[in-house]
């Protein structure tokens, strides 16, 4: 059973599409992640959903409820940090917290979230008087107040300390420990990639891709950058082995882009050469790889890009060249529909 | 019902604690009509109204309940919607909706602040007038009572409109201030109406403040209730209700 099912969702401003077509559908008890550009229509997504805005098309189920018709009911199971809200500005922080658990019949852990989510020193301070940081932690905690089955987290890092920003992973995982299922938007590929066990990647209002973390990064970055500094000049039996597919030098600087299971290989060919390079580095690709080769680097904002695309070119870096074409490739052919099919059956 | 009460009942609590953190309000609410009372009490004290329907009573025992409405159309124009149109655009209400918040606990909410503050502005006018300038109590209390909630019901809706429907705190507090001025002006409070030209008491009589100071004036001295003043309330204040909940914005 899915506990939330977006199939078809379309969602205008104006003549302006934010949302195109989206798919989704996350499992009981799982950290679903949506990741993308900036106005890729994620908020839009999660926003219709929560049943703040009404959709122009497609069906939304939240634990078997619709959003708009079953609107009150679905509220009291779920949970919202939103991207852009605000409290006023002379309320208390334990008076926030303690009105909005009021508005949750049963809910009463709030003294218990203050503590987790470090505001407790901050109890009596004004919400106008707090750092970003905590104004975030503030909203993330609201969101919790109401014990709820499904939480939505929009951008909830953002603003952060890095201390912070682990200990908020911690609770996330603690959540879904908890049998919660766990909806967030972020822009941190090392939160996503760190913490959500399925991503779904949006661009230009539809979803492009959707894989758990691992699972995109073998699709869309494969293989990985093997480097070694060397004073020998002739390398090119290296490029004759199977698993390597180009070889490059900068000075003595040498760089391989390789299968990802090359590195047994290459290192075995330094050593039958007599090569004992100290600085043998691999890299593999990260999750950002994955969302520059599918995103591009330009902004959805822009007109969409037809040729020539500059996801691979410009970057240079690790997982350069073959993997970003690949993928950029593969994003035009990947339509949401095969995306459904892609997940799970 | 009692959750429904509870919701109300906190979120009230919570908007009283917010209201009485502004200064501003608390300007409009107590200094303002505590300040004006003074003043005129200096120039009219034991002085008779002249014309006019009050003519023959004590000026200041007019004035009491004048300016309890004046309190009361405070919190409505301005306290209120200003309230609103902030919380809409800091997206308070946003957060509110998301939380399952329902309209009518908002509502609610409001207009039991904007009793409450009533309430309290109103003490402060009868406790000073009575302690320096010998006013008493009202001559018929459930008249003034009827018509003091009428007032409320009627401000409160028209708050609520103003807040749904004006795009920002700054607006809402420009247009707010217009239609307090003019009926503080044109609607009995701050000079007798009857010596106004014709056209002005024309406008005078599409002012909501005219009708809540004669609904409260007529009570208070003694000439019974104005059964005629305090239905209009009722009618502006449904009409201001329905229009209300059905142009609010959330975002
Ligand atoms: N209230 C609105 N009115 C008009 N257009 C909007 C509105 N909200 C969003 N949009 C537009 O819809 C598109 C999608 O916006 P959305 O907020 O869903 O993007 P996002 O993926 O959440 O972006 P970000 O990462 O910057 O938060 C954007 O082009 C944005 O300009
Ligand atoms: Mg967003």
């Amino acid at each position: 059973m899915f506990v939330v099912e977006v199939s078809e969702l379309c969602k205008s401003y104006g003549d302006r599409l934010a949302v195109d077509d989206a798919s989704l559908s996350v499992e009981r008890g799982e950290i679903f992640g949506l990741i993308g550009p900036n106005g890729a229509g994620k908020t839009t997504v999660i926003e219709c959903i929560e049943g703040l805005r009404v959709p122009d098309r497609g069906r939304i189920r939240v634990l078997g409820l619709d959003p708009v018709r079953d609107g009150r009911e679905m509220r009291r199971l779920i949970g919202c940090q939103l991207q852009d809200s605000a409290l006023p500005h002379r309320i208390k922080v334990r008076e926030a917290l303690k009105l909005f658990a009021s508005l949750a019949p049963g809910a009463s852990r709030w003294e218990e979230l203050l503590e987790q989510w470090g505001l407790a020193d901050k109890r009596d301070a004004a919400f106008g008087s707090l750092s970003g940081g905590q104004r975030q932690r503030l909203f993330v905690a609201l969101a919790l107040v109401n014990d709820p089955e499904v939480v939505f987290l929009d951008e909830m890092t953002t603003g952060l300390d890095p201390a912070a920003r682990r200990t908020a992973w911690d609770l996330i995982r603690r959540l879904r420990d908890r049998g919660a299922t766990v909806i967030l938007v972020t822009h941190f590929m090392d939160e996503a990639e760190e913490l959500c066990d399925w991503l779904a990647v949006m661009r230009q209002g539809r979803i492009i891709a959707a894989d758990s973390p691992r699972g995109l990064i073998d699709r869309f970055a494969p293989g990985i950058n093997i480097t070694f500094s060397s004073e020998n000049g002739d390398l090119g039996w290296l490029e004759q082995l199977e698993p390597v597919h180009s070889m490059s030098r900068r000075g003595r600087r040498v760089s391989l882009e390789a299968d990802s299971d090359a590195l047994v290989a290459v290192a075995g060919a330094l050593f039958e050469h007599g090569l004992h390079p100290a600085d043998l580095d691999v890299n593999r690709p990260s999750l950002e790889d994955v969302f520059l080769a599918l995103t591009g680097e330009r902004a959805a904002d822009e007109p969409a890009v037809s040729s020539g695309e500059g996801g691979s070119g410009g970057s240079g870096g690790q997982a350069g060249g073959g993997p970003g074409g690949a993928a950029a490739g593969h994003n035009r052919a990947e339509s949401p529909r095969m995306i459904k099919g892609v997940r799970r059956g | 019902m009692a959750e429904v009460l509870g919701k109300v009942g906190n979120l009230t609590w919570i908007e009283l604690k917010l209201f009485l953190r502004e200064p501003l309000s608390l300007a409009f609410v107590f200094a303002y009509p505590l300040i004006v009372i003074v003043v005129l009490g200096g120039f009219f004290r034991d002085a008779p109204v002249e014309v006019g329907p009050l003519a023959g009573f004590d000026m200041m025992e007019s004035y009491v309940p004048a300016y309890i409405g004046l309190v009361i159309a405070s919190v409505g124009l301005l306290g209120l919607p200003v309230h609103l149109a902030g919380y809409r655009e800091l997206g308070v209400l946003r957060r509110f909706r998301a939380s399952g918040l329902p309209p009518w606990a908002l509502f609610g909410s409001q207009g039991a602040v904007t009793l409450a503050m009533a309430v309290a502005g109103g003490a402060v006018l009868v406790v000073t007038g009575m302690a320096a300038f010998d006013t008493g109590l009202p001559q018929s209390v459930a008249g003034v009572a009827a018509a003091f909630m009428l007032t409320v019901f009627c401000f409160t809706a028209i708050g609520t409109l103003l807040g749904a429907v004006m795009p920002n705190a700054r607006s809402t507090l420009g247009f707010g201030l217009i239609l307090w001025f003019v009926m503080m002006m044109l609607s009995g409070t701050d000079g007798p109406l009857p010596a106004m030209p014709g056209w002005l008491q024309t406008v005078a009589e599409a002012l909501p403040l005219t009708h809540a100071v004669r609904a409260l004036q007529y009570p208070w001295v003694g000439l019974g209730w104005y059964w005629e003043e305090n239905l209009v309330l009722l009618g502006a204040g449904a009409v201001a209700w329905l229009l209300a909940a059905r142009v609010i914005r959330w975002e």
